[in-house]
């Protein structure tokens, strides 16, 4: 199954779980996957369009999903899909 | 840049012997270092090792910009400040332990916080920006003056355990320019999805690494060593140790430098990011002043904004006001007298504070700093900890 990583703001979302396998054949269906699993994850992940926030870039491997079939990446089980959001931390 | 005139005394050439002797590096680069011009934007968690290694490395010309003070709760992780630091203005704090460490290098200071009237000057005469900031109006702003002035941000942020680094705005040897933070994230988060590290915390080391490979990609910008992190984003959670390094490309819809660009100048970042660039600060109390005021019969009010289970727990006789119904019980807040507020730790008693001040124009607010917890560690130690 795909390796979902979730990052750190969004852990408490996910009982502090770091990554997740979620059974998917594209970006999308893993994306419901997690989202029915852990179902506050949704108004993260999920704008009002059904697509990914801008504020969010999904990582398929090394390669932004905006880079290929968007939602519809393909992903198979040795995928690791990563979910990257803006943070903005650093000086205080 | 003019490094072909550069040249280092005896004391210099000493001192940069273990760059000089490394072939790839050498002469040629440590010249570059030194007649480079470097603007660190933010001193704090990522400009402290940044501005260390910068200015060990002999980076000749180094711009700090900061408007904040050293405050205790920094040295957990801005290195750059002792003890002794704690009260300065953090660019005073930053120019002196920097001019120690290296005396053969130019530190300017700007005393000011970053804003749209202020950051094309501040930049324009420097050759690479380095961005340690804190907050999301600000991250834009830098982007925007840093692509409009055509220079490099050599870009980091973190997050209680979680760090990362990119390069923006690089023109490579053909001409290039790579990707920017526009690029990556073209709006940011709705205002509280992600707190900052002063609400939402930072382990202390994750910053001197984060901070250290930021340093890093700035001597590569300037020296033309390696291969710079353009183009691609890097990751890392401190946590699990998992680090990763994305390939980034530009987006033709970049309202700044994509097809059709309709930025042509500096925005309202606030505005923009719906969030204000710095909070503005509080005023607060600590246990030992509080317990003064009790024993001394000081007329106060206090406030606890807890939830009623935790007032359960412990209570230190305060009167209960969840944070979520401050607002329509403004009027049960004594407006003559002063007013203590509290809660687990001071963040929720802060943010009341915060909504009141905005709201109601409060000016008799006192936030307990480290909340009941703190209260019962140094005053009550008898009563329940949770």
């Amino acid at each position: 199954m795909p390796t979902v990583f979730i990052p750190t703001p969004l852990r408490k979302f996910t009982n502090q779980a770091s990554k997740v396998e979620i059974p998917g054949s594209t970006v999308q269906e893993v994306i419901q996957g997690l989202t029915s699993n852990y179902p506050q994850l949704q108004r993260h992940l999920v704008n009002a369009d059904g697509k990914v926030p801008n504020f969010i870039n999904i990582f398929v491997d090394d390669d932004d999903i905006r880079s290929l079939q968007q939602e519809q990446t393909a992903v198979n089980p040795n995928t690791i899909v990563s979910i990257v959001p803006a943070i903005a931390g650093g000086s205080r | 840049m003019k490094h072909y005139t550069v040249t280092f005394s005896k004391e210099e050439l000493a001192r940069y012997n273990r760059h000089i002797i490394i072939p790839e590096f050498g002469m040629e680069a440590q010249q570059k270092l030194k007649a480079a011009k470097v603007l660190v934007i933010g001193s704090g968690g990522l400009g402290s090792p940044m501005l260390l290694y910068l200015a060990a490395a002999g980076v000749g010309n180094i711009g700090i910009v900061d408007f904040d003070i050293v405050d205790d709760s920094n040295l957990q992780r801005q290195v750059l400040f002792g003890v002794e630091s704690v009260g300065l203005p953090k660019v005073e704090g930053a120019r002196q332990r920097l001019n120690a460490l290296n005396p053969h290098i130019n530190i300017t200071v700007y005393n000011t916080q970053i804003t749209a009237a202020n950051a094309l000057d501040l930049i324009k005469d420097y050759d690479v920006v380095a961005d340690g900031t804190d907050n999301f109006p600000t991250r834009y702003l830098i982007n925007d003056a840093c692509v409009l002035l055509g220079k490099v941000n050599v870009y980091a942020s973190i997050f209680q355990f979680e760090g990362q680094v990119s390069v923006f705005n690089y023109t490579d040897v053909n001409g290039e320019v790579g990707p920017n933070y526009r690029d990556l994230y073209a709006t940011p988060p709705p205002p509280g999805l992600v707190p900052s590290c002063a609400e939402g915390g930072v382990l202390g080391v994750l910053p001197g690494i984060i901070g250290s490979l930021q340093a890093l990609e700035v001597i590569k910008v300037v020296t033309g060593v390696g291969d710079v992190l353009s183009g691609r984003f890097f990751s890392f959670d401190a946590l699990t140790f998992e680090s990763r390094t994305f390939k980034i490309r530009r987006n033709p819809s970049n309202p700044l430098n994509g097809e059709n660009p309709t930025i042509k100048g500096l925005i309202d970042y606030e505005q923009f990011c719906g969030m204000k660039a710095v909070e503005k600060k509080i005023k607060e109390i600590d246990a030992s002043e509080l317990h003064a005021w009790e024993t001394q019969g000081v007329d106060y009010q206090i406030i606890d904004v807890r939830e009623p289970h935790e007032y359960e727990i412990v209570n230190i006789g305060a009167e209960l006001i969840p944070l979520d119904s401050i607002v329509e019980n403004v009027a049960r807040i004594d407006r003559q007298k002063k007013v203590v507020v509290q809660c687990k730790t001071g963040n929720r008693s802060g943010k009341a504070i915060r909504e009141l001040e905005e709201k109601f124009g409060l000016d008799n607010l006192y936030n307990l700093k480290g909340g009941i917890l703190g209260y019962i560690r140094d005053i009550k130690p008898e009563l329940t900890s949770y």
